[in-house]
């Protein structure tokens, strides 16, 4: 994989969003794993060049965010949720026996290169815990045995599909759509997971008189 | 009996509630035609300090009055940034909220920006959600389509452009000066203040940062009127608001509801606790929020009550734990947590947070020693109120909060493993899970 025109031109498309060009580091570095894999040294010297900064500069905003990864990627990124809320109620479990099924520690990548997994922070779907992703998109409700069957699923190029999302292509597919380049799979799942919904089944189910809002048949 | 009041929350079962055609269907984009078409600027402004509406983000300030803090006749840029960084343990509101009706949040920013007259507005995404970000930017692009942005929108006279930006992980990044540097292109260190985002923020201009669902709830007060927001909540908490509750709950959800409603009849609504169990403490606003015991049921869930009660209602974030749960483990995990997202900035936060794992570790283990309590609490009164933004601050009070109510069980893990005092099986979903 090499750095491109093309994607130059991308990059500079991602600087025209921004009253001050800099603004567009983030996105220009999420393009950069999309074509790299991982954020290389060639991304980094792409992405001063066209910022007029330097590489060191670059690289002190590389090293602070933890999307951006400095060795290879797998295919797909998992991650397990293991903060608090997810850990109790079972997230500590599902990480641990998935290291265990893939005989990687965490931030490691499968020998196959299918799979790196990863323990992450809370990912605002709580009320679907234990949680976990794969190239970021939603796993909910998972136990074990569902994990790891994604596991096997992913490791076997089989169809997996996101709890509310699309059908998972990879990692660094995804990694473009961070750069803000939009992959037309917008309508692929719901509009709202069955947590989402609880207030308003409730509220139906109760006959709650929905208050007159803008969106309320006039 | 406590009422629902579904409005941000009211067409999310449709399957194209997230569509230009799903939320138009339900006379979208009419309040953001009648505030700019009918209405001042200022007008705007004046209605959203009147209705009371207040930050959904965690501080609760008012929302009118961070619009008019905005200098008018500057000759500068001004920009409106929406924090949709949404990090914060336990908090899973917007994301909901952005992947179901993310129209909603483009209206209530272009009011927002109409009123503080700016021509830039950001959505400033956390980057590890994909197909919110889809939702977001398709939202977008067709408000472009139809005319609700770009030029002189329906004959205003009014321009608007807005970007779609995410993050990059980075728990920091909600901060709201921190989020400014992240979108400048820097690491997301939090700025000194003063000077506010107000007087100078994004590029050292006047910029107002709200929160996702703060922003969201105005176009709803433009169309009815602030007597009819008024008619929701409590008289200094006015309005209705989306509380989340997770954990041991049997029914865990997005429940939308005037502020006011108490964790008893939300927990009633979710159907109780999950069978056979009863609620040990749970958080009001996210884990920075001090958490709260069974005592606190019938506590009104609103600014004024929960910090009477010595807590924040923060972003309204229930995280419920059973009689299984270990405080020590939980308050460990939210410790390491607060270790890791530290920025690094100031010392009592980048050391403290620390040395208090160290030790939460040792407790949780069993090795803890008589004076490590004292030691907790020492360390938690050199970072609170001493630290450069509310995240150190923030890391302090779990730990003060489970000290307060369950010092016993600190005192147990002077001898006992965590794991042994409450057998971790026995908190998650499944079987199996002594890990
Ligand atoms: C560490 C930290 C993280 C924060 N994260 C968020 C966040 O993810 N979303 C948010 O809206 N506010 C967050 N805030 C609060 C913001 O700084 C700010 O108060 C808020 O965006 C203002 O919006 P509001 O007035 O509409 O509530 C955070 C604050 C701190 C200290
Ligand atoms: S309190 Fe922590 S997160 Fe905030 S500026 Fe200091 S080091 Fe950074
Ligand atoms: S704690 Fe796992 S999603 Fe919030």
């Amino acid at each position: 994989m090499a750095l491109t025109d093309k994607t130059r031109a991308e990059m500079r498309e991602i600087m025209a969003r921004y009253p001050q060009a800099r603004s567009a580091l983030l996105p220009m570095l999420h393009l950069v794993q999309s074509e790299e894999g991982y954020v290389t040294p060639e991304g980094i010297e792409m992405c001063a060049d066209e910022l007029g900064i330097t590489a060191a500069e670059v690289t002190g905003v590389v090293t602070f965010y933890t999307m951006y990864k400095r060795r290879a990627m797998g295919k797909h990124h998992v991650g397990v949720c293991t903060n608090s809320l997810c850990a109790i109620m079972g997230g500590d479990a599902i990480f641990a026996q998935l290291k265990d099924h893939l005989g990687v520690g965490n931030d490691q990548t499968t020998a196959d290169g299918q799979i790196t997994l990863e323990h992450i922070e809370c990912q605002a779907a709580c009320d679907f815990a234990p949680v976990l992703t794969i190239d970021w998109e939603f796993f909910d409700n998972q136990t074990p045995g569902s994990a790891i069957d994604l596991m096997n699923d992913l490791i076997a190029n089989r169809e997996v599909k996101s709890t509310r999302g699309p059908v998972i292509t990879s990692w660094r597919d995804n990694e473009r759509l961070f750069a803000g380049f939009a992959d037309g799979k917008v309508n692929e799942g719901p509009a709202a997971g069955e947590a989402s919904l609880l207030g308003l089944k409730l509220a139906k189910e109760r006959g709650d008189s929905i208050p007159a809002n803008p969106g309320a048949d006039a | 009996m406590a009422t629902i009041t579904p409005v941000l929350t009211a067409y999310w079962d449709e399957p194209d509630a997230f569509t230009y055609a799903g939320y138009t269907r339900h006379n979208g984009y009419q309040a953001s035609r009648k505030a700019l078409t009918t209405m001042q600027p200022d007008d705007v402004i004046q209605t959203v300090k009147d209705s009371g509406l207040r930050g959904r983000g965690g501080a609760g300030f008012p929302t009118g009055m961070k619009w008019g803090f905005i200098p008018q006749g500057d000759n500068k840029p001004h920009y409106f940034v929406v924090n949709a960084d949404e990090s914060e343990p336990g908090t899973c509101k917007d994301i909901p909220l952005m992947m179901a009706n993310p129209h909603v949040l483009v209206e209530g920013i272009i009011i927002g920006s109409y009123a503080i007259r700016s021509n830039h507005a950001f959505i400033y995404i956390r980057g590890e959600v994909p197909h919110v970000l889809r939702r977001v930017q398709a939202a977008v692009a067709e408000a472009y389509a139809n005319g609700e942005l770009g030029k002189n929108i329906h004959g205003s006279g009014y321009d608007l452009e807005l970007t779609v930006h995410a993050g990059a992980g980075a728990y920091i990044c909600g901060e709201e000066t921190a989020l400014l540097d992240s979108l400048e292109g820097y690491r997301g260190q939090p700025r000194l203040r003063p000077p506010f985002p107000a007087v100078a923020g994004l590029y050292a201009c006047p910029t107002v940062v709200n929160n996702v669902e703060s922003v969201a709830s105005v176009p709803s007060i433009i169309a009815n009127g602030i007597e009819w927001f008024g008619k929701f909540g409590t008289e200094k908490s006015k309005g209705f608001t989306l509380y989340s509750l997770s954990g041991h709950v049997k029914n865990p959800g997005q429940i939308e509801a005037p502020l006011g409603i108490t964790l008893r009849e939300l927990l009633d609504l979710a159907g109780g606790m999950r069978e056979g169990s009863t609620l040990k403490f749970w958080t009001p606003g996210g884990s920075s929020t001090p958490i709260l015991t069974a005592a606190h049921l019938d506590v009104p869930l609103d600014y004024e009550s929960i910090a009477e009660a010595g807590s924040m209602l923060g972003t309204k974030a229930l995280q419920i734990f059973d009689q299984t749960t270990s405080v020590v483990r939980c308050v460990l995990r939210w410790t390491e947590f607060y270790k890791h997202e530290s920025c690094g900035k100031c010392t009592p936060c980048r050391e403290g947070t620390w040395w208090l794992q160290q030790i939460m570790e040792r407790i949780e283990q069993g090795k803890g020693t008589e004076e490590d309590i004292e030691k907790l609490l020492d360390l938690c009164d050199n970072i609170l109120g001493r630290s450069f933004c509310a995240l150190g601050d923030g890391a302090t009070s779990p730990i003060t909060s489970a000290i307060e109510y369950f010092r016993d069980e600190f005192i147990a893990g002077t001898h006992t493993p965590a794991w042994e005092l409450f057998p971790y099986e026995a908190s998650a979903l499944f079987a199996g899970a002594n890990a």
